[in-house]
């Protein structure tokens, strides 16, 4: 079997990925690539479900063979996009309710602005401690 | 709690591991005369810096553009329940009853749908915080303090997905009662994804 796959992005309230994290480690080029089309394909999903419902998070939005895209939209406008290979929903959910407590922290800043990329250091640090609590 | 490599600075926390206060308890609030002296400086501050009225209002809603953004992130999350708003009036009343008790202590005075138009909804509050104590001399006759507010509703309505005009305060500043009313236009493509929604609903 191939190196399990867990990436995980934010995107902005207005478009922008805003962070970007490879939960698994370093992937052959090709992957990766694969990887990006594949979740920036599924913002339309996204962009499609999210106002079907008043849930933050929307479950598994998109597929292509065996990748799945899971989504979380924040009420203020963000949405937290993982790339995975069929994890349970409880861990997923787990993650996003803690990646987006985070989140709102970084948001509360005056000096980020909805585009800004987010380079903490430790935000890095506790998104991957929430991956491995929850993701395992 | 902190892990090694966790802290890039001994002294502050960093804003990461800060908590989020969530109950209403918690949150602090901030003396009148403080935020009185703030709003003044900034008001004055915007007005070395404009050239006209408008630009002078237009400055006042960009600052409370930024406010409103994240309000609605934070206001949203110390909900009981935390839930999106897809339609349009559960942004609006969410803006009437929470956002305004936050603000200013009180929901708003009324919130209404404009007659002639269905995109359009005003919020009126009969007393503005952000007015008071401050007299607009005859130089300045059009200026209205309140934009600062239209710029907080507005950024909340973006961030929720609802791009709207920036309608302005309205309202009498020189006439005997104070009301503040804040028209909201919504975007055309808002009210075509409403009408879709509903459409989707009806099956």
């Amino acid at each position: 079997m191939s190196a399990a796959v867990l990436t995980f992005v934010i995107v902005g309230q207005q478009d922008h990925p805003i962070y970007e994290v490879d939960l698994t480690g370093p992937k052959e080029q090709q992957a990766q690539y694969l990887h990006q089309f594949v979740l920036h394909a599924a913002l339309d999903a996204v962009d499609e479900a999210m106002w079907a419902t008043k849930e933050l998070y929307l479950k598994t939005v998109d597929r292509f063979n065996n990748l799945f895209v899971s989504a979380f939209a924040t009420p203020g406008g963000a949405r937290l996009l993982l790339l995975h290979d069929g994890r349970g929903d409880d861990g997923v959910r787990a993650f996003f309710g803690e990646v987006y407590e985070l989140y709102i922290r970084v948001m509360l800043n005056p000096f980020h602005t909805p585009s800004t990329k987010i380079v903490s250091k430790t935000f890095d640090h506790r998104v991957r401690m929430a991956a491995k609590r929850t993701l395992g | 709690m902190l892990g090694a490599g966790a802290r890039p600075n001994r002294h502050a926390v960093n804003i990461v591991e800060r908590p989020i206060p969530k109950t209403r308890a918690e949150v602090s609030t901030v003396a009148f005369s403080a935020y009185a002296y703030l709003f003044s400086e900034l008001i004055s501050y915007a007005m070395d810096r404009a050239a006209s009225i408008t630009e002078l209002e237009e400055r006042l809603d960009k600052v409370g553009y930024e406010v409103g953004t994240r309000m609605m992130e934070l206001l949203s999350y110390r909900e009981k329940t935390v839930r999106r708003k897809p339609e349009v009036l559960d942004v609006l009343k969410f803006i009437h009853s929470t956002a305004w008790p936050f603000l200013f202590g009180k929901p708003a005075n009324d919130l209404q749908q404009a007659n002639a138009a269905d995109d359009e909804y005003m919020i009126s509050d009969h007393d503005l915080l952000v007015g008071r104590y401050i007299s607009v001399p005859r130089s300045y006759a059009t200026f209205v303090p309140g934009s600062i507010v239209a710029g907080i509703v507005r950024g909340m309505l973006d961030a929720a997905g609802f791009p709207a005009h920036r309608g302005g305060g309205g309202g009498g500043g020189g006439a005997p009662q104070k009301s503040t009313t804040i028209l909201v236009k919504f975007e055309a493509a808002v009210m075509a994804r409403q009408a879709a929604l509903e459409n989707a609903r009806r099956g």
